[in-house]
């Protein structure tokens, strides 16, 4: 049982560790804010979300578990925000040079 | 694998070090400056200090990040007709801090290895206080006065802070709102405090006995209001508002007080009687939580911009 949960471990952090690498990459080689912010957003959102999912088999107690289903959200929650401002002043920085 | 990461760790903290020196544009340098501060933490992880970690992120990144952005927003576009810093002046500060870079690198590398600890006898005391946490028991049992001295000195820079209002103003509410308040912020303003108080509550709490303590729960409290003052949701108080001046001075107020009965229920200033240790340093930090939340959210709103309502 708990060679498999380690293997769903393994295999859900790497993956969300390759989306955060490939994030990375977006942010540096994209050409513009908004597509920045758009590669971005997928390692905060998908990527934090599958290193959770993949931690979670290993949390000590339920609520450890449940502080980390809490850090996800939160940083949700916080990515979302900031994606929004960045955007938003963007965009008012374009209507009114 | 650990020390891959404990190098890329040391080599991320050197570049970012350096890039926050070299960078020309003062934003830049306080945004890869706020990088840096979490790394540090990471770093403060690894070496097994979660406390030093948590105040590290909290204060030394957040705080002092939010800080320098909001002095760099006040001060761009003025000072430009400055003259810019001589050749000399610039080698003169050059050689001052390579020179106290050198000399603290020296002193750390002369240390006696092993180093000489007080830890066996920390943990050892540890049963007297009632506490499970070491760190806690270090700053609010054997080195009180220390601790003591850090919250009066927070309470130094924001009469510092407060003292630059101009006289129409003294005594007036800070500005913290922008002219816009874009709703994506309000929306934030609404959802987060719940939880940011709950976090804030827990850490100063947990803080007796894991990592955590007054300074961390205090930036987050802090951090909370701020939010809602950033979004209009209610305005920051007068300066001279005397429940503020309450939360201020509440908790070192309560220190000093507890301080001075020590001399007289214990055994000396600082002192605290048997067996009611824990309930006292409790109460002790609950009431710092609340000074220490109030003093940099009230930092970081800057003196007084408006006249104050009377």
């Amino acid at each position: 049982m708990s060679a498999v949960l380690g293997i769903v471990t393994i295999v859900l952090v790497t993956a969300g560790a390759v989306l955060f690498l490939a994030g990375t990459l977006g942010l540096l080689r994209f050409p513009d804010t908004l597509s920045r912010l758009h590669a971005i957003s997928k390692a905060d959102n998908l990527g934090l979300g599958l290193i959770v999912l993949g931690l979670l088999p290993q949390a000590a107690s339920v609520t450890g578990g449940l502080k980390l289903i809490c850090v996800w959200l939160l940083a949700q929650l916080s990515a979302a925000t900031a994606s929004q401002l960045l955007g938003r002043a963007v965009y008012r920085g374009r209507r009114e040079p | 694998m650990t020390l891959l990461l404990d190098l890329a760790l040391v080599a991320w903290l050197l570049a970012l070090a350096v890039h926050v020196v070299v960078q020309r544009g003062e934003r830049s340098a306080i945004i890869a400056f706020l990088a840096f501060g979490l790394l540090l933490g990471l770093a403060w992880v690894r070496l097994a200090a979660p406390d030093v970690a948590l105040t590290e992120i909290a204060i030394g990144g957040g705080g002092t990040g939010i800080l320098l952005l909001r002095a760099e927003a006040v001060l761009r576009g003025r000072g430009k007709e400055e003259e810019p810093m001589t050749r000399a002046g610039k080698l003169a500060v050059a050689v001052g801090c390579a020179a106290i870079s050198a000399g603290l690198g020296l002193a750390v590398l002369s240390f006696a290895s092993p180093a000489p600890t007080l830890a066996p006898a920390a943990a050892e005391a540890l049963g007297a206080t009632g506490l499970g946490n070491p760190v806690t028991a270090v700053l609010l049992a054997y080195r009180a006065l220390d601790t003591l001295l850090e919250k009066i000195v927070v309470l130094l820079a924001l009469i510092g802070v407060w003292s630059l209002a101009p006289d129409g103003v003294w005594d007036g509410a800070p500005e913290v709102k922008p002219a816009i308040v874009p709703g994506p912020l309000t929306y934030l303003a609404r959802i987060l405090p719940p939880f940011g108080i709950v976090i804030g509550v827990y850490m100063f709490w947990v803080g007796a006995d894991a990592p955590g303590g007054t300074f961390q729960a205090g930036t987050v409290l802090a951090a909370m209001w701020l939010l809602v003052m950033m979004a209009g949701l209610k305005p920051p108080p007068d300066t001279s508002r005397p429940l503020l001046v309450l939360a201020l001075t509440g908790g070192p107020a309560l220190f000093l007080a507890i301080a001075f009965l020590g001399s007289i229920f214990a055994e000396g200033f600082l002192a605290y009687p048997e067996g009611l240790a824990k309930p006292l340093i409790v109460a002790i930090e609950a009431a710092l939580t609340l000074s220490v939340a109030a003093a940099l959210a009230m930092l970081v709103a800057g003196p007084a911009r408006k006249a104050p309502a009377r």
